[in-house]
């Protein structure tokens, strides 16, 4: 029992990452219809960005929480006017194409400027240690992790359904031709929402500095898994992007702990299982993912 | 929307393709890539030209599914890699002379596309190049853990160049070139023979309009898995020849950048060029030993930057847009 709670604390964590940025990618789908290549490299970005503000001018983590992610977003926002939107009129395949080409520039481009070793991070001394909840020592990271993911999920939730901007981007997300016959301009939208997804993938990203090893790489493993988490969860849903993101954080948890030689794979037997029953995944509607 | 395979060449630029022109022009273009083939381990180090030969095959595989299925596969480095390993294990294993090994491991790259695809093909577009993706990276994950057989990270070792006993070709790059090269062509005719049948037809038919195909009665899953399969086939000759050439296999022969770097060669080629794969695979492979030997470390750079800039500028590839040039001058 004790083992259990420890582990679903640990998946839950894990997939706090997976959910966050995973909600990232299916808000870009959504309304852009672009599989962003790049989140992975930009959750890599994300997490080096706090590394390198720690180091220079000693910016703690709280305050990372909030410029790192708004750096992302103007940052997004640059790639989608400079790059991403030329491709929007043609095969959503060009823009992975492209978001694939930028990937391998910007881990070399990291890899150069900060080497392959890891970069330092430690995390407030608040954060460290464990509580003891019914027994079970439980890392306060941890279960900080999860409660900010929640938080956002949340909030990111309650600014889809009951703000009008939510409604708007909903409206394209479902609807993208019904929502421009009523009179919507989608396009407007497109800019601010790769931002925000950008945005999301980075606070991903800072979220794991303090919890991962980072280097250039790190999301050259992460950006495979979350492709299984959005086919698991059903591409460009946003309830399946973060319910799929902890199912897999679970997954992945109990797998190390019980199997630890298949862990990685149970994560794709999940999804080749998704894909034979319910080929639009958990969340997804079946004429949405052609 | 127009698919990614039609999107650079128009249709009727493709049927005239398809067609060839007038055959001196095919002669001229085959004797041409012939001497080329046969004159390249004079003009660049040998085990280099077999680098470029394997995955100019590797390229040509893809481009079987991409340019004429229009599936976009990010995952055939299982193939490639599935392929290197079970050859090298054949070859290490059983002693057998390497084209033996060889075919034994395309024979496998099938086998490993059969469950693939089958689970692949359900989906097409963007669906597709996940699923096979992730298909491929489970596969990279599992040889990783296999170290006892796969010898994991370290790669596996001492894969044996056996040939009949003929000394040259087993100890020298320049002779083996020559000994692994027919292999090579005879993977490059069987998919200029499949692309020319009217089997490739068919796979054009779905590729253009899946829903008039199958209205037609033709079984469009069980063709696109049909291509799926032949396309790994291809692709394990081209990775075993890769494996028995370098005489070891390393684990990122199966990672998502060797899918990526395929995809590249291309794109750099032209989609559904078939052919012009050939020229993106020289061109990248002189490129990263060039970059190599110069010292630079940043490689991803330049061929991430290359990769944006086709996307971007230059979506009909290198052939592609010769062969557009080329159409349209004849016809005014």
């Amino acid at each position: 029992m004790n083992a259990v709670l420890q582990y679903t604390v640990q998946g839950l964590a894990a997939g706090s990452f997976y959910a966050l940025a995973a909600l990232g990618l299916a808000v870009i789908f959504g309304v852009l219809g672009v599989v962003n290549f790049a989140h992975g490299a930009f959750y890599m970005l994300g997490a080096v960005a706090a590394a390198v503000l720690l180091d220079t001018v000693g910016m703690s983590l709280w305050l990372a929480l909030i410029v790192v992610p708004l750096l992302m977003l103007v940052f997004g926002m640059l790639v989608e006017r400079l790059l991403v939107q030329w491709l929007l009129p043609l095969d959503p395949l060009y823009n992975l194409l492209l978001t694939f080409g930028l990937t391998l520039l910007l881990v070399d481009l990291v890899k150069r400027r900060y080497g392959v070793s890891g970069l330092p991070y430690e995390r407030p001394d608040v954060l460290s240690g464990r509580i003891q909840v019914a027994g079970v020592g439980l890392p306060i990271y941890q279960l900080f992790v999860i409660g900010v993911a929640l938080l956002v999920c949340l909030g990111v939730w309650l600014l889809m359904t009951r703000t009008r901007v939510g409604m708007i981007v909903r409206a394209a997300t479902e609807r993208p031709e019904l929502a421009g016959a009523l009179g919507i301009n989608v396009g407007r939208w497109v800019t601010p929402v790769f931002g925000f997804g950008v945005a999301l993938a980075g606070l991903a990203g800072v979220l794991a500095a303090p919890f991962r090893a980072i280097t250039a790489e790190m999301g050259s493993d992460f950006i495979i898994i979350l492709f299984a988490v959005v086919v698991i969860g059903g591409l460009g849903s946003i309830v399946g992007a973060v319910a799929g993101g902890f199912l897999v954080g679970l997954v992945e948890a109990f797998g190390q702990a019980y199997a630890p030689t298949f862990a990685q794979v149970l994560i794709f037997v999940l999804m080749a299982v998704v894909v034979l029953a319910r080929p639009a995944g958990l969340f997804g509607r079946e004429e949405a993912t052609a | 929307m127009t698919s990614i395979a039609t999107a650079g060449a128009s249709v009727t630029e493709q049927h005239a393709a398809i067609a060839g022109g007038r055959p001196w022009q095919r002669l001229v273009l085959l004797a041409v890539g012939l001497l080329v083939a046969l004159g390249l381990p004079w003009f660049v180090y040998p085990p280099v030209a077999m680098d470029i030969a394997a995955w100019a095959l590797f390229a040509v595989a893809l481009d079987l599914l991409l340019g004429y299925c229009g599936l976009l596969s990010f995952g055939h480095a299982a193939f490639w890699g599935g392929s290197a390993y079970a050859t090298g294990l054949i070859a290490i294993h059983f002693g057998v002379p390497f084209p033996v090994a060889v075919f034994g491991g395309a024979l496998f790259a099938m086998l490993l596309a059969l469950p693939i695809g089958y689970l692949s093909v359900k989906r097409s577009g963007i669906y597709f190049a996940m699923v096979t993706l992730a298909f491929a990276q489970m596969l990279f994950f599992i040889a990783n853990q296999a170290s006892s057989l796969t010898g994991g990270e370290n790669g596996l070792q001492g894969v044996p160049r056996s040939f009949f006993g003929i000394e040259a070709v087993e100890t020298d790059s320049f002779f083996f070139y020559y000994a692994a090269l027919p292999i090579i062509l005879l993977g490059m005719w069987a998919a200029w023979r499949i692309v020319h049948s009217p089997f490739g037809r068919v796979l054009v038919a779905i590729r253009d309009n899946a829903p008039r195909a199958r209205a037609l009665g033709y079984d469009v899953e069980r063709y696109k898995l049909i291509a799926f399969v032949l396309s790994a086939g291809l692709s394990g000759l081209a990775g075993g020849v890769f494996a028995v050439s370098h005489g070891f296999v390393a684990l990122p022969e199966l990672h998502w950048a060797t899918s990526g770097e395929v995809v590249l060669m291309t794109v750099l080629g032209g989609i559904g060029t078939l052919w012009g794969g050939v020229i993106g695979a020289g061109l990248i492979v002189l490129l990263a030993d060039y970059l190599a030997s110069s010292g630079f470390d940043g490689i991803g750079i330049v061929t991430g930057g290359v990769f944006m800039t086709v996307v971007l500028l230059f979506r009909r590839g290198i052939w592609g847009t010769a062969r557009h040039l080329w159409l349209t001058r004849r016809r005014s």
